[in-house]
């Protein structure tokens, strides 16, 4: 137990934990501004997928990461705007249509990837960057100040969120829809096209995860994202609905992971058991879950269309 | 539109998918019509041209791993007329269907590639006494005279690369990413542990099996965890280490690769991969069914009928010494004065 | 109306034609994956089972979404729920194998239900009691179902042939015989699972139509508010309704063991293995359905050729049968779209009368 005290194998954990969480984290981020809204997108992992192998596939012919993550993201934009299409015009029923948008991406991505690639190539990822002055600090340097320029970008974006929230229209207008749409209508804000703005915001950030998750890993394979995409949204209501809230829960999570991965890696969990130990990351975001969650509560509009007049 | 027409409209939906059957019964019908019908398995023997096999197996066919293997060991085969693939088939019931569905088609041999799908070949090859399967990596043939089962001796593989990895490392660490504690991956992990550490006793071999044959987000984050503790020398076995190689080459950090030749994914830093030639034993199988022959053999594949070869990377500096050593090893498991301890 | 009815057939004949589009974008012959398709699904008495076999988890996991989504419950960890119940049948068949067939068979479907029950009840009570997303539990649910999954099966449950030989492949031994699911005809892979399946399906319709208890849960569904004021106990009903959703998700688990061609329970460390994707699948076919259970009998089967014609069409084409999980969710999103505008279309008279139903329903129970 003392090996894991240690100072190197705390940065180790830290700065792994950060890295497992940025993808949950752009994901968790996106998704957020559709359910404020009043709009769950279940479909994120089949986002992610897309823009992952739409990322992938064009770093791997470019070589240019920032072409890859713009089409990863470009991708995504495009199904957040079909899904906007889907739940805001066609006013499906969303817990489901989401299914139906994961299934897609997940076997599209698959398809491609199998037709077009086949064996998994490399590809070059994100440059990194060590943030000049506070880099060179011990122990905090290398655990926060020594990652790939699109993790800090990621936790960047969060104070961003959070002041496009609470302090901007578009921000006052997505929580008003997300509450009470027939207020919001009465005076003059277009629901759907909130909601639309919204979705668009989601698929973007979803799509992006995924292109940073393949560039990241400089590698595709039949479903990337393992389930990330799912864990993301469940991370929204583990955050309530706030930037922060999902930015602590995408980093419980990771640093539960990789806490468990270096405790495997010195021996303190032994072969045998370390199957119970990969459980624990899930159960203690439960537990953790069931001690705050009473004290928020959801958007009132969550999954509900707006119909005017109803 | 109130509540009874909804229900109407359900009641016209279930008549109208009423119909669609009946259209499918009556196709049905024709089909079996029409079709002959199976002919109960292959005739024992192969035409002019060669016997008919088919595969079937968990992942892909270009996975760089325990799929692509086998493929291309058959298409190395001779006095093979046609080999089908069913790859990428995770789901074990699937890869059952599979595999009854080509023993139906008269495929000669079939080769069942993932040792989760034996409990369903034992079942299956019964009403097939005529057609000859073969599953691996495997060692029981559920005393069936027409089922052979093929292993690899990846231990000794892993063996003989946990001794150069002995050798190549300075820190006097070396890391193993694993996905699930079973089978071949466990074989071949402790082989090359043991392969280490008869070496050098004094080095430190840190395997970290991350519970996933899916996961390459964690195998890589497993890799960077091995770095972290000062691995310099890394190794791992299963699909998802993709992942692990990944690090290893944003790292410089040394990389032993098995199942399949690995250099192309990163070729500055592969120092060499165990490679599975299952040619070597399935030609026996494929002449035996040409000859008419069924067979119910465990066959295994080792450095001394040569159906395991170090292939090294040609891009990768490597000493002289170590070449040598790992060569003594493979004699000395050749001729049974090593072994794994497996 | 008859444009409307029309909706879900031409959403699947939709996805087919762009399904055909693609292998043709991809080189294949589409006219001979069609055959394929067709041919490998319906298109022999082998076919057929083989198609009937694949749908009866869609049809017990579909029956329990039907449940689940009716009271507004989104259950998302069917696949957990089919691990749990599949572990807990097998342990049991592993504990007690030596039972007479006519107690043991029962008793390992029981067993199916009964891990199912708790692994969904779990998420249930989570939601009703603490207030945790059912979305959230019932994903982390299926994570931690499948670590469970690879811990028994590689440690308690394993084959101790499989330690002998030094293999260690992940699974039981042959599960006794007397728990086999027994076959319909004796000379095929038809087994009497299917029936247990429609059964199930014809229970959830009765349970939610005819009887007080469903009432209650579907007045949850259509609102919380109104259903606490008309006197339902809310936090029971979501708890039992994820309950039973995951019973049945269970008992799709305990058929697929017991009723494999291995008889017994065997993964490759992933959940699909087992599952083949079950839990996510049987969404599919229960939306098909209309959230009706008896509409899902026939969904399911529809969705069991598509998966099982989609197999034989990568053998014949090889064309990687991703593309039918592809176009699954294509057909979902298409009858989503379209059927649902229908639903709402409806839903304020709809609303109306279910609470009517519901209020003079609540007077008989009190009188």
């Amino acid at each position: 137990m003392s090996d894991l005290l240690t100072t190197a194998s705390l940065v180790a954990i830290v700065a792994s934990g950060i890295r497992l969480s940025v993808p949950l984290l752009l994901a968790g981020l996106g998704e957020t501004f559709g359910q404020r809204s009043g709009v769950l997108n279940l479909g994120v992992d089949g986002v992610m997928l897309l823009g992952a192998f739409g990322g992938y596939y064009t770093t791997l012919k470019t070589q240019n990461v920032w072409l890859g993550l713009l089409v990863g993201l470009g991708i995504g934009l495009v199904f957040g705007l079909l899904y906007g299409f889907i739940s805001v015009t066609l006013r499906a029923e969303q817990g489901i249509s989401g299914i139906g948008v994961y299934l897609f991406g997940l076997g599209v991505s698959d398809l491609l990837f199998q037709k077009l690639v086949g064996t998994p190539l490399p590809i070059p990822s994100f440059p990194e960057l060590a943030i000049p002055g506070v880099s060179s600090l011990p122990v905090l340097g290398p655990m926060l100040f020594e990652h790939s320029i699109v993790v800090y970008v990621a936790f960047a974006l969060v104070p961003v969120a959070v002041i496009v929230l609470n302090k901007t229209t578009f921000g006052l207008n997505i929580r008003a829809v997300g509450e009470t749409p027939e207020a919001a209508d009465s005076l003059g804000v277009s629901v759907g096209r909130v909601r639309y703005a919204t979705t668009i915001i989601g698929g973007a950030m979803a799509g992006a995860a995924g292109a940073v998750l393949t560039i990241e890993l400089s590698i595709f394979q039949q479903n990337l994202t393992n389930a990330q995409g799912f864990i993301a949204i469940a991370l929204v209501y583990f955050g309530a609905w706030r930037p922060i809230g999902v930015m602590l829960g995408a980093l419980l999570f990771g640093l539960l992971n990789a806490l468990v991965l270096q405790m495997k890696t010195l021996g303190i969990i032994p072969p045998d058991a370390s199957n119970l130990a990969a459980m624990a990351p899930a159960i203690i975001t439960i537990l953790a879950l069931v001690i705050v969650a009473n004290r928020f509560r959801a958007p009132t509009a969550l999954t509900k269309p707006f119909v005017r007049g109803t | 539109m109130d509540r009874n027409t909804q229900k109407g409209n359900t009641m016209r939906n279930i008549r109208t998918f009423r119909y669609l059957l009946l259209i499918a019964v009556m196709a049905l019908i024709g089909a079996a019509c029409g079709d002959s019908g199976d002919d109960g398995g292959g005739d024992g023997g192969g035409d002019a041209d060669g016997i008919r096999i088919a595969i079937v197996g968990p992942s892909a066919s270009n996975d760089l791993a325990f799929t692509q293997s086998i493929v291309e060991g058959v298409n190395r085969l001779d006095g093979v007329s046609e080999a089908a693939i069913t790859d990428g088939t995770f789901v074990v019931e699937d890869a059952a269907t599979a595999i009854r569905n080509y023993a139906d088609e008269g495929y000669d041999l079939v080769l069942a590639h993932g040792s989760q799908y034996g409990g369903s070949l034992q079942e299956i090859a019964p009403d097939f006494p005529d057609t000859q399967f073969a599953w691996g990596t495997a060692a029981d043939t559920f005393g069936l005279a027409n089922v052979s089962a093929y292993e690899a001796a990846s231990d000794q593989g892993g063996y003989v690369m946990g001794v150069m990895a002995a050798g190549l490392t300075e820190s006097g660490t070396i890391g193993v990413v694993g996905p699930i504690e079973v089978g071949d991956a466990k074989l071949y992990v402790d082989g090359f542990v043991n392969g280490a550490k008869a070496t050098d006793p004094g080095v430190t071999v840190t395997v970290n099996y991350i519970d996933s044959f899916s996961d390459v987000a964690l195998a890589s984050e497993a890799a960077e965890s091995l770095l972290s503790v000062g691995a310099d020398v890394l190794t791992g076995t299963a699909q998802m280490t993709v992942g692990a190689i990944g690090v290893a080459n944003e790292n410089g950090v040394a990389w032993f690769g098995t199942q399949s030749n690995q250099s192309s994914v990163a070729p500055d830093i592969v120092v060499a991969n165990q490679v599975y030639k299952w040619e070597v034993v399935l030609q026996d199988l494929v002449d035996a069914v040409a000859a008419g022959d069924l067979t119910s053999e465990v066959y295994e594949i080792n450095f001394e009928n040569g159906g395991l070869v170090i292939e090294y990377n040609d891009g990768y500096d490597l000493a002289d010494d170590l070449v040598d050593a790992a060569n003594a090893a493979i004699d000395g498991l050749k001729d049974g004065s090593i072994t794994t301890g497996a | 109306m008859l444009a409307k009815t029309a909706i879900p057939i031409a959403a699947v004949i939709g996805a087919l034609v762009v399904g055909l589009l693609a292998i043709a974008a991809l080189g294949a012959d589409p006219v001979r994956a069609l055959e394929a398709l067709v041919q490998g699904s319906l298109g022999s008495r082998d076919a057929l089972i083989e198609t009937v076999l694949k749908a009866t988890p869609l049809l017990l996991v579909g029956a329990g979404i039907t449940v689940a989504f009716r009271t507004s419950v989104i259950n998302i960890g069917g696949e957990g729920q089919m691990v749990a119940g599949g572990l807990l049948s097998t342990s049991t068949a592993l504990v007690v194998p030596d039972l007479p067939a006519w107690i043991l068979l029962p008793l390992v479907l029981a067993m199916g239900l009964v891990g199912g029950a708790v692994w969904g009840g779990l998420a249930g009570y989570l939601k009703a009691f603490w207030g945790v997303n059912e979305i959230l539990s019932t994903i982390m649910l299926n994570i931690v179902a499948v670590q469970l999954m690879n811990y028994l099966l590689r440690g308690p449950l394993i084959d101790p042939g499989e330690i002998e030989r030094g293999t260690r492949i992940p699974q039981t031994k042959r599960l006794p015989e007397a728990a086999d699911l027994p076959l319909l005809f004796g000379d095929d892979r038809l087994h009497s699972g299917p029936l247990i399946a429609v059964a199930a399906a014809i229970f959830a319709y009765i349970l939610l139509w005819r009887t007080t208890f469903g009432l209650r849960l579907r007045a949850v569904g259509l609102s919380q508010e109104s259903a606490k004021y008309a006197g339902v106990n809310v936090r029971w009903s979501i708890t039992s309704a994820l309950a039973i959703s995951g019973a049945l998700a269970g008992l799709a688990g305990a058929v697929l063991v017991f009723g494999a061609e291995s008889h017994r329970m065997v993964t490759d460390g992933s959940t699909a293995g087992f599952t083949g994707n079950a839990g996510f699948n049987g969404i599919v076919a229960a939306l098909f359905g209309g959230l009706h259970p008896l509409w899902t009998i026939p969904a399911s089967f529809l969705f069991g050729a598509l998966l099982v014609g989609g197999n034989s069409l990568q053998r014949a084409v090889q064309v990687p049968s991703a593309l039918i999980l592809a176009l699954n969710g294509l057909v979902v999103l298409t009858v989503v779209s379209t059927d649902l505008v229908r639903r709402r279309l409806a839903a304020g008279t709809d609303d109306a009368h279910e609470a009517a139903e519901l209020v003079s329903a609540q007077a008989e129970d009190t009188s």
